[in-house]
């Protein structure tokens, strides 16, 4: 199994544990600033514009680091529909990292509201004003977050069952803190 | 050792635990579990009358006409505020005269406050929104007491509003004005107001704590509701629009400074008479344009639209106007359908 890693890589370790920081608090502040009319709305929302630029920025550098470096296999004996659903799910986590801060910035263009981020920083609009557009764009963004968090609860509970239950290693491909990217055996308790 | 089934049992039921608090507290987040959140559907579902909300429209002051003009900076606000904005020149200016009502087809002299939307923009790409009202003060000091203005206005209960200013003496300032103050019977004779409190923020970095009024420079002409009534339900757009086709009309835009110890974060409390103010520029109406298809109808006049240079202050209703207005902005531009698209079209 020469070349076929055992974990991923600290590079691709190090994005997915600061992306999760940032996906789980994007989804918070997105459900609860849109829940209040509190002061803390507006620093809610500059907050939920810009970190969803570094969102995009972060999946982009992840998808090309997935692409050079690929990912370690799944165990040989896990079910093909379990397979099937860990790559099924992984290509719809990826599609709404990209996705979904390109909907709300399309939605506030459309809304022809100022995008502004990192405190100053006026991001161009890159659609008209349009209803109908904002309107197709504010449903994707809302409906999706839904599906978004849900399917961040089956990525959880999937890791928890490898680990866990299977104990098949996949849960370790990622949730090591070592800088190897090789299997280190660990002896048993 | 655990036997194998019961550990199968604990890691279910740790995974069942994990899963479920995530989940619940999502949906706490969300205000799921907390029916008594102000949150900004149930601030704009108060706004709408008995009769529902008119479809495809603001869900507040929705009755407008728009116009187009400019902004002539005079350069007395650079020494306030850095925004590109007060430095002397002249930038375009996208705005709306309207009515505090839901009702997009209210007679003219039915309601008593009247707004001016504005949108500033800057060669820098900038854009300054504020929306102001013609009362000197506002009516309340919270979003929540707004929130129960509101329902006190809708109630059925006979003492409801009789209640509702016995528990927010700050509305009197307010009902005197509504009631006694003196009618116009053109928008260009009012004055407008931004009642919130800002800061502009100037090169030093030094906040300056602001609010501001436009200025009519025509001569405001009293007039009784009753006189207004006669002249026709929609008498203010036709006047606006004769009157700016004949010469461009003006507002001087003056900002007054908060003395320490104001009270910036309360707009129903006016500030003392003595206060600094400073003349920074005229606002023009050159053109007046239709509502409907008109450049400001998709306009969102969010007050928190600012530049740089401008933020909010303790004030808390901006942070709640911006909200609602979002909330607003949602509902109408998805209910576009329900709006009469041409001119020629009557109630929706």
């Amino acid at each position: 199994m020469i070349g076929v890693h055992q974990r991923f890589t600290p590079l691709q370790r190090l994005l997915h544990w600061l992306m999760a920081v940032c996906i789980l608090a994007m989804l918070f502040i997105g459900v609860g600033m849109v829940s209040t009319t509190m002061p803390k709305y507006l620093p809610l929302v500059v907050i939920h514009k810009s970190l969803g630029i570094a969102i995009l920025v972060l999946a982009l550098i992840r998808l090309a680091v997935r692409l050079r470096y690929g990912a370690p296999a799944l165990p040989a004996d896990l079910p093909e529909p379990m397979k099937l659903a860990a790559h099924l799910s992984h290509y719809a986590l990826y599609a709404l990292m990209i996705g979904m801060p390109l909907l709300g910035w399309a939605m506030l263009s459309a809304a022809a509201y100022p995008v502004v981020v990192f405190g100053g920083l006026w991001l161009p609009a890159f659609l008209p004003q349009s209803d109908s557009l904002h309107t197709w764009l504010w449903d994707a963004h809302f409906y999706l977050a839904f599906a978004f968090f849900a399917l961040v609860l089956v990525h959880v509970a999937a890791a928890l069952f490898h680990g866990l239950i299977r104990r098949d290693g996949v849960f370790e491909t990622m949730a090591s803190v070592s800088v190897s990217t090789q299997d280190e055996l660990v002896p048993a308790e | 050792m655990l036997k194998p089934h019961r550990f199968l049992l604990g890691s279910l039921t740790l995974i069942a635990i994990v899963i479920g608090a995530g989940a619940a507290a999502f949906a706490y987040t969300a205000g799921w579990f907390s029916p008594e959140r102000l949150t900004p559907g149930r601030l704009v579902a108060a706004l709408a009358p008995p009769t529902g909300p008119a479809l495809g429209h603001r869900r507040n002051h929705a009755k407008g006409i728009c116009f187009t003009g400019v902004f002539e900076a005079n350069g007395a606000g650079s020494e306030l505020s850095r925004a590109q904005v007060f430095a002397r020149g002249q930038y375009p200016v996208l705005g709306r005269f309207n009515l505090g009502t839901p009702d997009p087809n209210a007679p003219d002299a039915t309601v008593r406050i009247r707004g001016l939307g504005v949108s500033i923009s800057t060669p820098d790409g900038q854009e300054w929104r504020s929306a102001m009202v013609d009362p000197p003060v506002f009516p309340v000091s919270t979003p929540q007491g707004f929130y129960e203005l509101l329902l006190a206005s809708a109630s059925k209960d006979p003492n409801a509003m009789k209640n509702f200013a016995a528990a927010h003496p700050e509305f009197a300032p307010f009902g005197d004005w509504a009631k006694n103050a003196p009618w116009t019977g053109s928008y260009a004779e009012d004055r407008f107001n931004s009642l919130n409190s800002f800061v502009f923020v100037d090169n030093s970095g030094a906040g300056h704590v602001v609010r501001w009024s436009l200025l009519p420079a025509a001569q405001p002409v009293p007039i009784s509701p009753d006189d207004l009534a006669k002249r026709g339900p929609d008498f203010l757009e036709q006047e606006i629009a004769q009157r700016v086709a004949s010469a461009p009309q003006r507002w001087t835009m003056v900002v007054t400074i908060a003395n320490p110890g104001d009270s910036t974060a309360d707009p129903s409390k006016a500030w003392p008479g003595d206060r600094r103010t400073v003349e920074i520029g005229t606002l023009v109406a050159q053109k007046i344009e239709a509502e409907r298809d008109g450049p400001c109808r998709d306009i969102n006049f969010d007050p928190t639209v600012l530049p740089t240079g401008i933020q909010v202050s303790d004030d808390p209703f901006p942070a709640a106007r911006s909200a609602a207005y979002a909330r607003s902005y949602d509902l109408r531009t998805a209910e576009a359908k329900d709006y009469p698209r041409t001119a020629t079209g009557t109630k929706p």
